[in-house]
């Protein structure tokens, strides 16, 4: 992605400890070789109403130890089809936060105490800075290492990969 | 300065002299997936256009979660991976050998290899003394093309283990406890590391199953020494050849240590709807249990199964409460029906489920129903988890779970043992 850009969107805000089994339960693995059908899910276990409210652009704004869980890449991935464009949260779970970076979903790690639900956001990924056009006020998100950084430049690892050919620290 | 055990590992693989913090690319020996992340790495493998699968690396597909599958859907994932494994000439473990972890510790990790798997209970082989690690389906599409990944090397938080585990408190309860003390995101990003003058009192299948639940304070892996015990584990399984010691140097540098005197733990429960949510059993007397569920990759192992058959032995289950028991692999359930152990469990009314992971993800055989409560020996809770968003899932170890079946409630198990 283009992480020159500024994103721009509504904040869509959930608590902590939001699992991947909240995000997309395991009961629904016979959907996971249909991704139109399992994206209708996306986050239905913390705010059903969450699939038809979000539109493109928009945040998922969180708690401490977002997407703990399961490895399974389907949560960022239906995350992403439904139009988000980042993850802000205090903290997010190790594999997820893996998982989001090689889908080309950037994760932005920062004290999302100042964001309330349905406050209009802006990210500005290359200066680091996240501002409430709602409610006012910056706030800054902790650098990714430098792989990470440009897996998300080239929109994820397989687009990385395809580039380099293999990784490059 | 010395080395923590993924120093080590991660120096050893990458050829450089990894320290905590440190980003390194390091090589692969074991690479795995399931029938619920694999449909998507073949996926992403083919999109890579690579003709074959990296040739330093031995690979595996496991057709566990939904074994034997439920839906056409699935079904046709089970198709893609056998065909997927014609192909690329990887190993193949089909319905009814037993669940990933199970079959990995039995039969594939080595001590001091680095494994990665389409699986966040991949850690479970830290057990063994492998630095292993789950994660996403793209991570390990790519680990097969290449045969590498990059890593950042974990601090690791020591916990040092004093005093043995007695009687009916086991490896669960040590686990369960640890994660009640430092919480469910207490070590992300980090190592947990097992040592101390009692690990050696630790069997493998205890070792795998504090492993395995590493994951669940954020940990990148559990990592235990490889020792006596280990070879001893690797004699058992017939890969004595796949023994080597490994242990972390005297002067490694950790970001804390943990103390835990084994011997005062207490059978230890977690209640809805996090891991660290920690009680002791005895505390949540009264608490009615609808079904009790043993087995997993937590604790589906044949020690597992012999502590819930030793209670469950002449016994019956509470008229209130299904017993669902699952042993892990077809080794363990071979075994546990040689040892009498199935009998047993089956006689006191227990159902026996083909190995595999089925309920312990709510994907199918023992699915809750509304307002239900399960004990499980399995390792997550989260609300939605056991297939149900209105049912509570408690989790403890086979002990715990066979005591709670007897009288249907949570019980402590040292009462029947």
């Amino acid at each position: 992605m283009e992480t020159g850009r500024l994103l721009r969107g509504r904040a869509f805000k959930f608590g902590d400890s939001i699992s991947t089994d909240h995000i997309i339960p395991g009961r629904y693995a016979y959907l996971r070789s249909n991704l139109p059908e399992l994206a209708k899910h996306v986050l239905e276990g913390a705010d059903p109403t969450f699939v038809s409210r979000v539109g493109e652009g928009d945040f998922v704004v969180a708690g401490s130890n977002f997407g703990l869980g399961s490895s399974r890449e389907h949560a960022p991935l239906v995350i992403k089809m439904a139009g988000v464009s980042a993850i802000i949260a205090k903290s997010v779970a190790r594999i997820f936060f893996r998982n989001a970076i090689n889908l080309g979903l950037p994760v932005l790690i920062c004290d999302t105490d100042g964001i309330n639900d349905g406050d209009e956001v802006e990210v500005d990924l290359k200066a680091g800075t996240i501002s409430n056009l709602t409610a006012g006020g910056q706030l800054t998100f902790s650098p990714l290492p430098d792989v990470m950084l440009a897996i998300l430049e080239e929109g994820g690892l397989l687009p990385y990969i395809e580039k380099y050919g293999d990784f490059k620290l | 300065m010395g080395k923590t055990l993924a120093e080590k590992i991660l120096s050893d693989k990458s050829g450089v002299d990894a320290r905590a913090g440190d980003i390194v690319v390091a090589s692969v020996d074991l690479a795995f997936v399931q029938d619920t992340t694999g449909p998507l790495t073949v996926k992403q493998f083919r999109a890579t256009g690579s003709q074959g699968i990296c040739g330093s690396l031995r690979a595996a597909v496991f057709l566990d979660h939904a074994a034997p599958s439920p839906n056409q859907e699935l079904s046709n994932d089970h198709i893609l991976l056998r065909s997927f494994a014609r192909d690329t000439d990887c190993l193949i473990y089909d319905v009814g050998d037993g669940v990933c972890h199970q079959i990995v510790a039995e039969s594939l990790a080595r001590p001091g290899e680095l494994v990665v798997g389409a699986d966040s209970h991949t850690v479970t082989a830290g057990g063994l003394g492998a630095f292993a690690c789950g994660m996403g389906s793209t991570d390990v599409a790519v680990v097969l093309q290449l045969g590498k990944t990059w890593f950042r090397v974990p601090e690791s938080i020591r916990v040092s283990v004093t005093g043995q585990l007695t009687g009916a408190v086991s490896g669960k309860d040590f686990i369960l406890h640890l994660i009640g003390l430092i919480g469910a995101d207490g070590a992300t990003y980090k190592a947990l590391e097992f040592g101390g003058s009692a690990v050696d009192q630790m069997s493998i299948s205890q070792r795998l199953t504090v492993a395995n639940m590493a994951v669940e304070a954020g940990a990148k892996a559990g990592l235990f020494p490889s020792d006596g015990v280990t070879r001893e584990y690797l004699v058992e399984q017939g890969r004595e050849e796949d023994y080597r010691p490994l242990a972390p140097d005297v002067d490694a540098v950790y970001e804390r240590t943990i103390e835990i005197d084994a011997s005062r733990l207490e059978p230890t429960v977690a209640r809805p709807h996090t891991v660290d949510n920690t009680a002791l059993a005895r505390e949540l007397k009264g608490i009615k249990i609808q079904q009790v569920y043993i087995g997993t990759c937590t604790n589906g192992r044949l020690e597992d199964m012999a502590a819930a058959a030793r209670i469950l032995k002449g016994r019956q289950r509470h008229p209130q409460t299904r017993v669902v028991v699952a042993p892990a692999s077809r080794r363990v359930l071979l075994k546990a029906i040689s040892a009498g152990y199935i009998e047993d469990m089956l006689r006191a009314g227990a159902v026996v489920l083909p190995p595999g992971c089925g309920a312990c993800l709510g994907l199918h055989q023992g699915v809750l129903g509304d307002g239900e409560n399960c004990l499980t020996t399995a390792n997550r809770n989260f609300e939605g988890r056991m297939g149900n968003p209105k049912a509570f899932v408690y989790l403890g170890s086979p002990a715990t779970a066979a005591a709670s079946a007897i009288t249907g409630e949570i019980t402590d198990p040292r009462e029947f043992w």
